[in-house]
């Protein structure tokens, strides 16, 4: 089992305080699937995700029990907590447009390595740009405000730049919050064929955007994982937890 | 549909009305100070002023002559109490924005900021007399003073710096660190630039207050007079807000215009820093990327 995970949560629980954010979660994330995670607010999921990249050493208060492995080794086994995050890119629920230019967000990430080498930089803004669905709508601009893009565009810049770290995880958050549905089909297109070359988990509040993407999908909801399966059992099955099926077809949440 | 007005409206409406005035009188009650105290140095210490009037030495006892020496006495200063509080005050800020947790430490260190800056100036005066004066052995010198100007600033510029830091917004850490950016990293890159003019608003108010300060650099290595010019920080200096108490009180045969000239070239010094902070935190305003 755990050499053919990429992620596997043993016992996970997050709590922030006193307040228990999720609690009791096993589950395991094959190599290149789109894991999806659905469940109305409050349900843990972005902690979930923030345990992966460890941003709990970030967060005042967060604590995380039990264990996440990736390729079968403890995250919190890596000396290098920074080199862990750049192997993980995260897209997040309102697009961060770092306050420089185009060119300096994407380039970030190889930068912080020490990647000066401006042929080699030049050619991957192109790249990560192209791949993120962006490429044609700033190539004349890549010196503007990447934050000064509309919300849509941010979004795309935000994948590119994650691209740019090459993660083998790609953690999106909501990430269509704040996107038009135009933009939202374009980038859902680009995670498709992204999913060839990484393992992808994405939360969303969008219980279709889950079934149009997902191959396998969680339900969390209050801090606890209801049910995890094939997204199109989630939707269909009989056989599905009573509270899965009440919250696909909309009644509550 | 009509609307009628209630007796409770028109109430509402009158208060609504009363507050508005009153409030807007009390604000502008406030200007009327600054102009009275503008109005009244220009008047009278305006005639004073020439362009040799600031580059000349005080003479015949000080009832005549210029400025200078303190003008320069002041920059020095200004000059090396910045070269202290500024790289002590904006690493301070730096830790208790990027690194600090809310533990003991942190709580101690901001109770120390809040006391700092509330002690007034005579007894910061007499802490840097009896600290860098004779503990330290520093004598009476412009670095005596300095340093003592450097403590009374240094509160306000870790809580202007600071909270320009703190205003950064924090998901553009988070996005950096998910990029596996470290912490000095984000500071450098995310943090410093999107608050470089705030902590320059921070560091100009600071200077604008050393400016003016007598108490703490009377005791410590400010001069009544000096027929030379300070050379080293070793030296002793003459300094405007020092100069200004002297010729207005020490000195009775003083032409009444020359402590007003004083007063005016001081007050102008002030307010030149705090327009120069102004137009940084407007520049700040409009260049605000987010």
């Amino acid at each position: 089992m755990v050499s053919t995970a990429k992620l596997e949560f043993r016992d996970l629980s997050i709590r922030y305080g006193s307040e228990t954010a999720l609690e009791g979660v096993n589950l395991s994330i094959k190599p290149n699937e789109i894991f999806g995670i659905i469940g109305p607010a409050n349900s843990g999921k972005t902690s979930f995700l923030r345990s992966i990249n460890r941003m709990d050493e970030m967060t005042t208060g967060m604590k995380v029990g039990g264990s996440v492995l990736l390729d079968g080794t403890d995250v919190r086994a890596w000396r290098n907590v920074f080199a862990l995050r750049s192997r993980i890119g995260v897209v997040f629920p309102l697009p961060v447009g770092l306050p420089m230019t185009i060119r300096q967000n994407v380039t970030m990430a190889p930068r912080m390595k020490g990647i000066k080498n401006k042929a080699v930089l030049e050619e991957l803004v192109e790249r990560c740009l192209r791949r993120a669905a962006l490429w044609d709508e700033v190539k004349d601009r890549l010196d503007s405000l990447g934050s000064m893009l509309s919300g849509g565009q941010q979004q795309r810049l935000t994948i590119a730049r994650a691209l740019s770290q090459e993660p083998d995880i790609l953690l999106l958050d909501e990430f269509s919050i704040a996107v038009d549905p135009v933009t939202t089909m374009r980038i859902e297109d680009v995670l498709k064929e992204l999913k060839e070359e990484m393992t992808i988990v994405l939360v969303t509040n969008l219980v279709q955007q889950a079934r149009r993407l997902a191959d396998r999908t969680a339900f969390f909801l209050n801090g606890k994982c209801i049910e995890i399966g094939e997204t199109e059992d989630l939707f269909t099955s009989d056989s599905r937890d009573p509270l899965t099926r009440d919250y696909v077809e909309g009644r509550f949440g | 549909m009509k609307f009628s007005q209630t007796p409770l409206d028109q109430k509402n409406r009158r208060n609504e009305k009363l507050f508005r005035m009153l409030f807007m009188m009390m604000a502008v009650l406030l200007v009327l100070p600054v102009l009275a105290v503008l109005s009244v140095l220009i008047y009278k210490g305006g005639p004073a002023l020439s362009w040799d009037f600031f580059i000349t030495n005080p003479t015949q006892g000080m009832t005549a002559g210029g400025i200078w020496p303190a003008l320069v006495g002041t920059m020095w200063l200004v000059a090396v109490a910045l070269s202290v509080s500024v790289p002590l005050g904006v690493s301070a800020a730096i830790y208790l924005s990027e690194y600090a947790k809310d533990n003991w430490l942190t709580r101690v260190i901001n109770l120390a900021i809040i006391n700092l800056a509330g002690v007034p100036s005579i007894v910061h005066a007499l802490f840097g007399l009896g600290a860098f004066v004779l503990f330290f052995g520093l004598g009476k010198s412009i670095l005596a003073a300095s340093l003592t100007l450097a403590v009374m600033t240094l509160p306000e510029i870790i809580v202007t710096s600071r909270e320009a830091m703190q205003a950064v917004p924090r998901p553009f850490r988070e996005a950096s660190w998910s990029l596996g950016a470290t912490r000095w990293q984000t500071i450098r890159h995310i943090v410093l630039p999107n608050s470089g003019s705030g902590i320059l608003t921070g560091i100009i108010l600071g200077v604008s207050r050393t400016v003016g300060e007598t108490a703490p650099i009377m005791f410590t290595g400010a001069a009544f007079f000096l027929p030379y010019m300070p050379e080293t920080v070793w030296d002793q200096t003459m300094a405007m807000s020092l100069h200004l108490f002297v010729v207005a009180t020490q000195v009775p045969d003083a032409p009444e215009a020359l402590p007003f000239g004083v007063a005016l070239s001081l007050i102008a010094m002030v307010l030149t820093l705090n327009t120069l902070s102004i137009i940084f935190r407007t520049r700040l305003r409009r260049k605000k990327k987010w």
